[in-house]
């Protein structure tokens, strides 16, 4: 298939944070033709950080979250009604309602969901919310001022650390139910979660660490009453948050021939889409919390990533290498996974991928003031390092990971602690933790198959109680 | 008006809160919070805040007039 040198037509399917800087992107390199962005939620394209942050803590309104966005971007927005499929042949994208949208070039941004719980009539309880958007966002907003008398928390990952430290901001009692052996523990580590769970408990939160929520109960009319616990505790709640992190929006490519499933769209450095056959497409491109992709930094395994800066970034790679005309080059994506969060009162930030490495050390500041760095290295090297409440120190660390420079890294800080004392970082522990770490390894080449078997997440660690 | 920060990219130098204090705010000690979409009234003080920004994560526009 020979595309054309310049592309008269391009759709993006996904209309939020990639969709959107991938359209300015387009724009600002001087693509003149048609522009078309698909979403199925009905709203403009709004940033989802602040959602469990200061929109649920009340500060800010849900429907004042819409992302800035250029004024001259001339496009036709098909807002309110997903893509049901798409041929990749023809280059036709059709609409749940059966419209046919043709393309000449194609970007895949529709990003991921929140998983739901597993027991469907359980999950239909009133009472029971999950947060990935907007609307979400304003009925758990809305339930969390009603003051209910106690909320659970199911996972403690970024997301369900923050909505827990939102509740007691709002001085609602909350229970943590983490499956792992601390909050965090996913993406960071167990040494590191240690340190949450301390804040955590510090905050009041009744933290319940390796335990999981085996089910949810309801009274006569349907409403959420209490939780079954596997240390064998029954709590009486009227609001759960299931926060076990995301499922990718690829169902509607199913048949499209793409290397698509549940763990992502496989695509390579470039962002050009792979199909079934491993063969790359010069014509559909992938970005954000969707794609999986061989980053040159991490010897070419596939990486997914559902952070902010990964979907800003690979989306402006992605709509640039779209346009680009042989023989320019393309353009790698390969910046470092990075990511933010807020929670009880600090500020945690990171840079690389804690979720490989095998040890971690403080390397500046110290746990007990609440300020500190912490190094992450595998075999020797550093691949990752957080912050909390030291946002300006972590630049550095980035160049260290850039540079894989050796583990423990060598700073000179004047507030380094001597000696430093590495510590296993506690993440090989088998999938343990309820949530899904949010930048991960996701395996082999696009075509190996899809062996992730996703835990039930009611399944506890030892034996139920009786 | 709209106002977008790279939190990713923000190093909480504060420059934003003292130029545009109705605007932005730090809610505990090093985290940004900021209002998405202030009054036309606050845009001169916006821009000062994204020029003062050392590390250029403020971006801003104005509503967009429907398209
Ligand atoms: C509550 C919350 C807090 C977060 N906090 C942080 C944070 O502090 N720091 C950080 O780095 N990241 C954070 N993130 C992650 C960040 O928001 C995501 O990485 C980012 O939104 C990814 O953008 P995206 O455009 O790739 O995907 P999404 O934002 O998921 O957008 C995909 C869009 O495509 C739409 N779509 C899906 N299927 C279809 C279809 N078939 N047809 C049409 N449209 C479709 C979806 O409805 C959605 O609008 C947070 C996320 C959430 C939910
Ligand atoms: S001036 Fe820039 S770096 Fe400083 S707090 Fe504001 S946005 Fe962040």
């Amino acid at each position: 298939m020979s595309s054309p040198a310049a592309p008269g037509r391009v759709v993006i399917v996904g209309a939020s944070l990639a969709g959107l800087r991938a359209a300015e992107t387009l724009r600002r390199e001087g693509f003149r033709g048609e522009l078309t962005l698909i979403g199925d939620e009905p709203h403009e394209p709004y940033d989802r950080p602040p959602l469990s942050k200061q929109v649920l803590a009340g500060r800010a309104s849900p429907a004042h979250t819409a992302l800035v966005r250029a004024p001259d971007l001339e496009a036709t927005w098909l807002l309110g009604e997903p893509a049901a499929a798409l041929d990749p042949h023809t280059r036709t994208v059709t609409l749940a309602g059966g419209r046919e949208i043709g393309y000449d070039r194609l970007l895949i941004a529709t990003g991921t969901r929140a998983r739901p719980w597993p027991a469907a009539e359980e999950a239909a309880l009133d009472g029971v919310f999950t947060l990935r958007g907007r609307d979400d966002a304003e009925r758990l907003r809305a339930a969390l001022a009603a003051g209910p008398r106690r909320v659970l928390v199911i996972g403690g990952g970024f997301t369900g650390s923050e909505i827990a430290s939102v509740c007691r901001e709002l001085g609602l009692p909350v229970t943590l139910a983490e499956r792992g052996p601390a909050p965090l523990s996913g993406a960071l580590g167990a040494a590191a979660g240690s340190v949450a769970a301390r804040m955590q408990r510090a905050h009041g939160v009744d933290l319940r660490a390796n335990t999981t929520v085996m089910a949810l109960e309801g009274d006569g009319s349907g409403r959420l009453r209490a939780a079954y616990l596997s240390d064998g505790d029954v709590v009486e709640v009227d609001v759960a948050v299931v926060a076990l992190g995301a499922v990718r929006n690829t169902e509607w490519l199913a048949g499209s021939g793409l290397a698509a499933d549940a763990r992502g769209v496989v695509c390579d450095a470039a962002c050009r889409a792979f199909d079934a056959d491993a063969v790359v497409t010069d014509d559909v491109y992938v970005a954000g919390d969707v794609a999986r992709w061989p980053h040159p930094h991490y010897d070419g395994l596939l990486l997914a990533v559902e952070h902010w800066d990964n979907a800003v970034r690979q989306a402006e790679t992605a709509a640039a290498n779209l346009l680009r005309e042989p023989p320019a080059p393309l353009r790698p994506h390969r910046g470092l996974p990075a990511f933010w969060s807020y929670q009880f009162g600090v500020n945690i930030k990171s840079v690389g991928l804690p979720t490989i490495a095998d040890e971690v050390v403080v390397t500046q500041g110290a746990v007990a003031d609440g300020r500190f760095v912490a190094a992450y290295g595998r075999q020797g090297r550093t691949v990752a390092a957080v912050a909390v409440d030291s946002p300006r120190w972590l630049p550095a660390y980035a160049g260290f990971v850039a540079a894989n420079l050796p583990f423990p890294p060598d700073l000179h800080a004047s507030d380094a602690p001597d000696p430093l004392r590495p510590v296993p970082a506690g993440l090989a522990l088998d999938d343990r933790a309820t949530h899904s770490p949010t930048a991960a390894v996701t395996g082999d080449g696009p075509t190996a198959s899809d062996r992730s078997t996703h835990r039930d997440p009611r399944s506890p660690l030892t034996a139920p109680p009786l | 008006m709209r106002v977008l920060v790279d939190l990713n990219r923000c190093l909480s130098y504060g420059q934003c809160v003292f130029a545009a204090p109705s605007v932005f705010r730090f809610h505990g000690a090093e985290s940004l919070e900021y209002d998405y979409a202030p009054g036309r009234a606050l845009a001169e003080e916006v821009r000062h805040a994204a020029a003062a920004c050392p590390v250029q994560a403020i971006t801003y526009a104005e509503e967009p007039s429907g398209e």
